[in-house]
Parts: C-alpha cells; sequence; structure tokens
C-alpha cells in the first residue's frame, strides 16, 4: 500500500519533470496531449449532451399551438354603436368600444397595472379597476391608482361590406402617441 | 394474563424469523445500542446520533421546522387524497371543488385543511426563519443550509401560489392574472420589463408565456399550475427537505453551550 503510493507520487515527479522539460523545448507551442485530448473531448460531449437536453426543457416549455381566443374578428357594422362607450363585446371579446362623434376605436379591457379588467361605472364616466383600483377616463387615460399608463387600443379596420374588425395582434399605445396612427381608429 | 405467560409470548414473537428479519438488532438500554438504533434505522438516519439538551429546547428552537416538516407530510398525503377527486381542466375544477365540499365523504375537512395547512406552513417558514435569524444559528458553519432554507421558503409560496389557481374561481383565477403579470415585467425575460422590449420580448415568447403555457390564463395554465403543484415542486421540496435535514446532522445543532 504505501510502497504504491511512493511509487505512484516518483511518477507523477517523474512524468512532471518530462513536461517542463517538453515545454522548455518548445516554449511557444502548448502541447496538448493525447489523455488531456480524451479528457477536453469527453466532458465536451457530456456538457454538450447536458447543455441541449436543458435548453430542449427550456424550449418544451414555449408550446407551438395554442388554443386560445381568436384575436382577429368582426363587431359589426359603425351604425350599431351610438356615441360613448359600448360594452357589447366585454364579456366576449373583453373589448369597449368608444364611438365619439368623429371616429370610433377599440380598448382592451385589461388595466395596465396587472391585468385585471376593469369595470365601466357609466354614472360616473369612467373605467375602474376592481383589483387594486385604478381609474380611466372614457377614452381610456389612466387618472388614478397605480396603473401607469393609458389602456391600450387595438387596431380597428373596415371590411369590405363594412364591418368593423378588430386586429388585437397590433395594439397602440397612448403614451407613445400612437392612437392618431392609421389603424387605431375609423374615421366616421 | 399473568406475567409469565406474557414473557412466554414476548419470547415466541420477538425469536421469529418474521420479528429477526425486521428488526435487526436487540435493543436494550445502553449508550451503544441506542446509537446503532438511531444509525441502522432508515427513518431515523438523518436524524443525529445525539442531540444536546438545550438544543431541543422549546423556548430554543420553538419547534417550527419540525412543524413545519409535519405540515409538509401532512399537505402531501391530504393533497394526493385531493388528487383522487380533482379534473384540473376549465369545465371541471371548479365544480369538482364544490363536489369535495357538498357530496365526497369527508371532502370537506380534506380540502379546508389542506387549505388552511397550506396557509399555517408559509407562516410556520417564515417563523422558522425569524427564530434561525435571532438565534444566530445561520452564522457559519451553516450559512449553506441558511441559503437551501431560503430557496426551501420560495418553493413554499410557489406551492402555495400554484395551489391557488387550483380551485378555479375568481379570487384564484385573478390572483394569478395579477402574479403572473408582474413576470412580465422581470428584466431581459419579461416582455414590460427592463431591456425586455429591446430583446424582442413579446407576450408569446416571454417568461409569463412559459409559466402559463399561452397569454392568457385559461386551460394550458390550470393544468401547469396543477402539475407544478402537485408533482414537480413536492419532488423538488423533498429533495431539499433531505439536504437541509442532512446539513442540520452534519453541521450539529446550534445553541447556547
Amino acid at each position: 500500500m504505501t510502497e504504491n503510493r511512493v511509487e505512484a507520487e516518483n511518477k507523477s515527479t517523474n512524468s512532471g519533470t518530462t513536461d517542463k522539460v517538453a515545454n522548455n523545448a518548445c516554449p511557444s507551442v502548448r502541447r496538448v496531449g493525447r489523455r488531456k485530448f480524451m479528457y477536453y473531448g469527453g466532458w465536451g460531449v457530456i456538457g454538450l449532451f447536458i447543455a441541449s437536453v436543458l435548453g430542449s426543457t427550456v424550449r418544451f416549455f414555449f408550446p407551438r399551438t395554442l388554443f386560445e381566443p381568436p384575436t382577429m374578428y368582426t363587431i359589426g357594422y359603425l351604425f350599431e354603436y351610438a356615441q360613448g362607450v359600448s360594452e357589447r363585446f366585454k364579456q366576449l371579446r373583453r373589448i369597449w368600444v368608444v364611438r365619439e362623434v368623429d371616429k370610433l376605436y377599440v380598448i382592451g379591457a385589461k388595466c395596465t397595472h396587472l391585468g385585471c379588467t376593469p369595470n365601466w361605472l357609466a354614472a360616473e364616466g369612467k373605467f375602474k379597476c376592481p383589483c387594486h383600483g385604478s381609474g380611466f377616463t372614457p377614452d381610456g387615460i389612466n387618472i388614478e391608482g397605480p396603473a401607469p399608463r393609458p389602456l391600450e387600443r387595438f387596431k380597428v379596420t373596415l371590411a369590405e361590406d363594412g364591418e368593423i374588425t378588430v386586429d388585437e395582434g397590433t395594439s397602440f399605445r397612448g403614451e407613445r402617441r400612437e392612437w392618431d396612427k392609421p389603424g387605431a381608429f375609423i374615421s366616421v | 394474563m399473568d406475567k409469565k405467560s406474557d414473557a412466554k409470548i414476548k419470547e415466541v414473537v420477538t425469536s421469529s424469523q418474521i420479528w429477526k428479519s425486521i428488526f435487526r438488532r436487540k435493543h436494550d438500554d445502553t449508550k451503544r445500542s441506542r446509537v446503532l438504533a438511531i444509525v441502522g434505522n432508515f427513518f431515523m438516519h438523518l436524524h443525529p446520533i445525539s442531540v444536546a439538551r438545550h438544543a431541543l429546547a422549546l423556548k430554543f428552537t420553538w419547534c417550527m421546522g419540525g412543524v413545519t416538516f409535519l405540515l409538509f407530510l401532512f399537505l402531501t398525503l391530504g393533497g394526493v387524497l385531493l388528487m383522487f377527486y380533482y379534473h384540473p381542466t376549465t369545465g371541471e375544477a371548479y365544480w369538482d371543488i364544490k363536489d369535495l365540499h357538498y357530496s365526497v365523504p369527508f371532502g370537506k375537512i380534506l380540502r379546508n385543511t389542506h387549505r388552511w395547512g397550506g396557509h399555517l406552513m408559509v407562516i410556520t417558514v417564515m417563523v422558522h426563519m425569524f427564530r434561525v435569524f435571532m438565534t444566530g444559528s445561520y452564522k457559519r458553519p451553516r450559512e449553506f443550509n441558511w441559503a437551501i432554507g431560503v430557496i426551501l421558503l420560495v418553493f413554499t409560496l410557489l406551492l402555495s401560489f400554484t395551489g391557488y389557481l387550483l380551485t378555479w374561481d375568481q379570487l384564484g383565477m385573478w390572483a394569478i392574472t395579477v402574479g403572473t403579470n408582474m413576470a412580465r415585467a422581470t428584466p431581459f425575460i419579461g416582455h414590460e420589463g427592463p431591456f425586455g422590449e429591446q430583446l424582442g420580448m413579446t407576450a408569446h415568447n416571454d417568461v409569463r408565456f412559459a409559466l402559463l403555457g399561452g397569454s392568457v390564463v385559461g386551460a394550458n395554465a390550470l393544468l401547469r399550475a396543477y402539475v407544478w403543484h402537485c408533482i414537480a415542486i413536492p419532488l423538488i421540496v423533498t429533495f431539499l427537505i433531505g439536504v437541509h435535514f442532512w446539513r442540520v446532522r452534519k453541521d450539529g445543532f446550534s445553541g447556547s453551550l
């Protein structure tokens, strides 16, 4: 037992000296022996394997196919909307349709604080979120509570047959002055 | 029955092959025998071989770690029972809870104790941490175990959070809406967080999307909360509790000298 250890120590010192000699012989080239090569190569393959397993596991949590409500739909014709806030599609699509004197636009009924659905208080003329008390004017501007920015608006267009089409894929943010952009409203 | 026949029965039982195959050693009242009892027993082996009397004093430990562990065991057992009557689907989840409450035998007490036990576990974990902090038991050489404990606190909160959605009622639904919307504001990996938008994060590829399995709190979110709550997190917590106890044994109990 003891002898073996002594032998091993001798061996390691020996190889150490030879390495030193070899390095001295050619200082500009760092030599990688077969053992080192197999060591790095082996661990490299294992590392790659683990990384790809972890990577694919992370990717696994992002589904490709979603079974969520459609983000493009129609909401009827212009003449169906009188001036003011319409709650007609709040239950089905989570939106308010707002008709002003010269335009119509669609507000997403999703509080910009933490995503609850505000209520439309017709008597007070404002949107009020039940979760943390954020309030918004009828055109969606935040006036009270923790909401940091106005309610978002969705893209609205008139289809060929005159029906109003909403596309939630494109939203317009008031604090970025996007509400005057084409698509943010329909001129009446 | 007289003493003599008692002794006779005891003798027959303890010398039988069945008894001897289960209990390998005879435990008499010696120090050596007591040590062997701890070391040789699966359920005891995580425990230190000997514990100083002061380290068990209730006014020092408050027994909050032990109570937390007991609650974890209780919640695991009760949770498994609840799973026999619960479907994690949007059409059934809420009504399954109603059934548990009003028609399943003992369902009401099972469900209520699971809910209150969950709340209580969060509290006992915090009190446990408070005690460990106030007695300075987090200091060297126990820093690593404190860190494990902090991770266990996070997983306890996550257990509570994921369980909240499973009732599929208004309270849980909006709690998870609010909670996951906070994740939207995570730096880099949330689409409303610092640098998120610049890195190309949207509502369809950020961390909230991965948590919910979609962009809204819907069927996928319910199923994910269910799997995390009932399987994934309990497994992680069980593993971490093992490490936690092992370190308590190896680092020794703290306490006054």
